[in-house]
């Protein structure tokens, strides 16, 4: 398998990289922190009218431009690079992946293109209070009702719950258990009977939301209980695409912190000419080098259909996870004091970091996973 | 000659092979018809033993030579680095005396560069070379020495001008390891082995014609070896795969691969052996054990990650791009990886680490890890040393000061060895 990026996949890269550096400068992740939607319309429209980017993994059949998770992975390491304020994971990694991995060719048709023009803003309502990324763990009601089904019960952690326009919802049949009587269901964001409530994250470039469902309205999408193994399969491709973003924010914070330790002078010299600074330095490099091959060899072995694909996605989640962390820790530690300042823009980063560490599963879950799929 | 393209090579190399080789010809016969033909070293200029061919083309010679199970020249050891060095910086007289017989396999090398008072830091090196009437007289110490016991010709860096800075004053020679001034113990190793030598040089003598370039161009030379060195790390061990066929030839091949690969024997489990990790899991009952999985875990995903960057890296050269950092980062890794692995093997066996040989787990091999790993991070340039060369050469981070470059060596402070 190879895993190099093409030319024409470097050059999407540097595309990418210069419209989000223009566009997408750290005081405007700062201004969009602080709003309570943390996204804007008119910039997700500029994003989409100019990169067409959420269309990018939708097949050509339902209006999107048919590429895989390699150039999903470049547009998500490049958007944790630049720590975009978009609701683009939601809607781009999870409501399609979702859509495209239990519904049917009329529920394709019918969500598809809108969400590839970018004109709806899509999100996936899975993990309940007890924060499990797992379809066992769901409580949530579905009964069904008239023509369609009647939704009973919670969600949290909803990536941009509280702004999406469609909300993917996974829920099971009254009295069923473990992977049976699971099945997705779409729901509109202003039905009635549901509540949704903005969370207070950690991370303020994040926003989770939590729902509350009461007899809300909401159609069946796919085939009903059999949505254990497309949500796995989701889940798994989640954990792909957010190691490669958490590897982009881990590289751009590793560069910050070299920048800063080559212009800092203590004791008449740059830091970056102490040996504690240099060795810190090295391995932050390999580390971020070793968690991008882990990343952008899941992304490749989604592509390529590898049987092992479950331990991989988990490997690089685990390697990302551990990473980003790491290497914000050192990149707060390199600045000193001033690193530990609002005004320094590392803590959006650090914060990032966190937020991703565990969203999905932390590396521990992770290793575990890997584990029992790899070496069993 | 026609034009060189991989399809003229390719039909050339095959029919010379086809009408030439005979495994039941002697080893040394044989190598002398490569020597003549140029095809054992194709890549080698045509007046010393080569064909001129651009290196890009030397894969598709050596296809044919495993197409048809064709012994090569000898690879393995030293003589490699000899012949490359010598190549580049050697007399015409030199080239002649040793290039043919470095590809027979005829002459064994060894490399006498390190010295008990400078490991990191090679061109520090005080073995001193004194010319008197006619002669090099050479004294001093060397360390680290593959293959010193068996070698017929020493690679010597020695210095030369005591009254220059540290790398102007040093000079390269050939050393006749034969010679009654030249003695050589085993060094043995906290792991009991003993794959190096000690190499003690008294009133040795180095006839004028031995120097290797101009005297004080010592480091040049040295640092085309080293680079070589570098290059083909991995090669210098794994080239040598020994055939299973019948024939005098392989019979001979086999014989000086198992002498020449003798002293690296233990080198899979100064890697750590995380291939034996989950296997040994099983065995010792703790593979369910939710603490030595993470453990384990974290082994396996270091290593899968560093081996998709080794092939990230190679990719890249594939496709003609310049090296990105992932090329220079596989040595750090690898003793990160050694580490985390014997740690694993410890929690894995238990109270049978305390014991060793026959005794222990595996016949040895477990208790061989634990006390290997700890030369990964040394040999060849310790993590200390890779992670200045990141910083400075990678990260482009301001280099050291240096206290000891611009001024005669005589006033260097440095270690009192011996």
């Amino acid at each position: 398998m190879k895993f190099n990026f093409s030319g024409e996949q470097e050059e999407f890269r540097s595309n990418l990289r210069r419209f989000l550096t223009d566009h997408a400068p750290a005081k405007e992740a700062r201004r969009l922190m602080e709003t309570d939607a943390g996204w804007e319309r008119d910039g997700w429209r500029k994003l989409n009218e100019a990169l067409g980017l959420t269309a990018m993994r939708i097949p050509e059949a339902y209006g999107g431009h048919g590429f895989g998770f390699g150039e999903l992975g470049i547009v998500l390491e490049e958007m944790g690079r630049a720590l975009l304020c978009a609701p683009y994971f939601a809607t781009a990694v999870l409501a399609t992946g979702a859509i495209l991995n239990a519904g049917t060719e009329a529920d394709k048709q019918a969500l598809l293109p809108d969400i590839a023009l970018g004109e709806t803003i899509a999100t996936l309502a899975c993990a309940e209070d007890s924060g499990q990324w797992d379809a066992a763990a769901t409580t949530l009601i579905a009964t069904p009702s008239g023509g369609g089904y009647r939704l009973d019960g919670h969600k949290s952690f909803v990536l941009d719950g509280h702004t999406a326009d469609t909300i993917v919802v996974l829920g099971r049949t009254p009295g069923s258990a473990g992977d049976a009587g699971l099945s997705f269901f779409t729901v509109s964001g202003d039905a009635s009977g549901l509540e949704r409530r903005l969370l207070k994250t950690m991370d303020p470039t994040r926003k989770l939301a939590r729902l509350t469902f009461n007899g809300v309205e909401a159609k069946l999408l796919g085939e009903a209980g059999t949505a254990a193994a497309p949500f796995a399969r989701t889940m798994l491709e989640a954990a792909v695409c957010l190691a490669n973003e958490m590897v982009g924010g881990a590289e751009r914070l590793r560069e910050d912190a070299l920048a800063y330790s080559k212009m800092r002078m203590q004791f008449g010299r740059q830091i970056a000419s102490f040996q504690s600074m240099k060795h810190k330095a090295a391995d932050m490099l390999l580390e971020v080098e070793l968690a991008k091959s882990a990343a952008y060899y899941a992304a490749a072995a989604l592509d390529d259909g590898d049987a092992d694909i479950a331990a991989i996605a988990s490997l690089a989640k685990a390697c990302a996870s551990d990473t980003y962390t790491q290497t914000a820790v050192h990149a707060v530690q390199i600045h000193g004091g001033i690193g530990f300042t609002w005004d320094n823009d590392t803590h959006l980063w650090f914060k990032r970091a966190k937020s991703s560490e565990v969203l999905f599963g932390d590396a521990h879950h992770h290793r575990e996973q890997m584990m029992r799929h790899w070496a069993a | 000659m026609s034009e060189l393209n991989e399809a003229t090579v390719r039909a050339e190399v095959r029919a010379w092979l086809e009408a030439n080789w005979d495994p039941n010809l002697g080893l040394v016969e044989w190598r002398e018809k490569l020597a003549e033909s140029g095809w054992g070293n194709p890549h080698w200029p045509s007046a010393w033993h080569g064909r001129d061919l651009p290196v890009g083309l030397a894969p598709v010679v050596e296809e044919e030579f495993k197409r048809i199970g064709a012994v090569g020249v000898a690879k393995a050891g030293i003589r490699v680095l000899a012949a490359a060095t010598i190549l580049a910086h050697g007399s015409d007289m030199q080239k002649a005396k040793f290039l043919r017989r470095s590809m027979t396999g005829e002459d064994t090398w060894c490399q006498l560069f390190s010295e008990p008072g400078s490991g990191s830091d090679v061109a520090g090196a005080v073995t001193r070379a004194d010319f008197k009437g006619n002669q090099w007289v050479v004294n001093g110490q060397k360390v680290w020495t593959t293959s010193a016991h068996k070698a017929d010709w020493g690679l010597l860096l020695a210095r030369t001008d005591w009254d220059k800075p540290k790398h102007a004053g040093l000079s390269y020679f050939v050393l006749d390891m034969k010679q009654p001034g030249v003695t050589v113990h085993p060094l043995k190793q906290m792991n009991g082995h003993a794959s190096f030598n000690q190499v003690f040089i008294t009133d040795a003598i180095v006839p004028p014609d031995m120097l290797v370039g101009e005297v004080g161009q010592g480091w040049a030379v040295t640092t085309t070896t080293l680079m070589h060195e570098r290059r083909g790390a991995d090669g210098l061990r794994s080239w040598a795969q020994a055939s299973d066929r019948e024939g005098r030839c392989y019979d001979e091949e086999r014989a000086e691969i198992k002498t020449t690969m003798e002293p690296y024997k233990w080198y899979p489990q100064r890697a750590g052996r995380v291939d034996l990790i989950v296997q040994r899991a099983k065995e010792t009952g703790h593979f369910d054990d939710p603490v030595v999985r993470q453990e384990i875990a974290k082994v396996l995903i270091i290593s899968k990650a560093a081996e998709w960057t080794a092939r990230r890296a190679r990719t890249a050269q594939e496709q003609g791009r310049p090296q990105g950092p992932e090329g220079s980062l596989g040595k750090l890794a690898s003793s990160y990886i050694a580490r985390a692995a014997a740690r694993v093997h410890t929690q894995l066996t238990g109270a049978d680490a305390l014991l060793t040989g026959e005794d222990s787990p595996m016949g040895g091999v477990i208790a061989e890890i634990l006390v290997s790993v700890p030369a990964t991070s040394i040999a060849g340039g310790t993590d200390e040393i890779q992670h200045n060369i990141i910083a400075e050469r990678v990260l482009s981070m301001p280099k050291e000061h240096s206290v000891d470059t611009g001024k005669p060596f005589r006033d260097v402070p440095r270690n009192t060895v011996g």
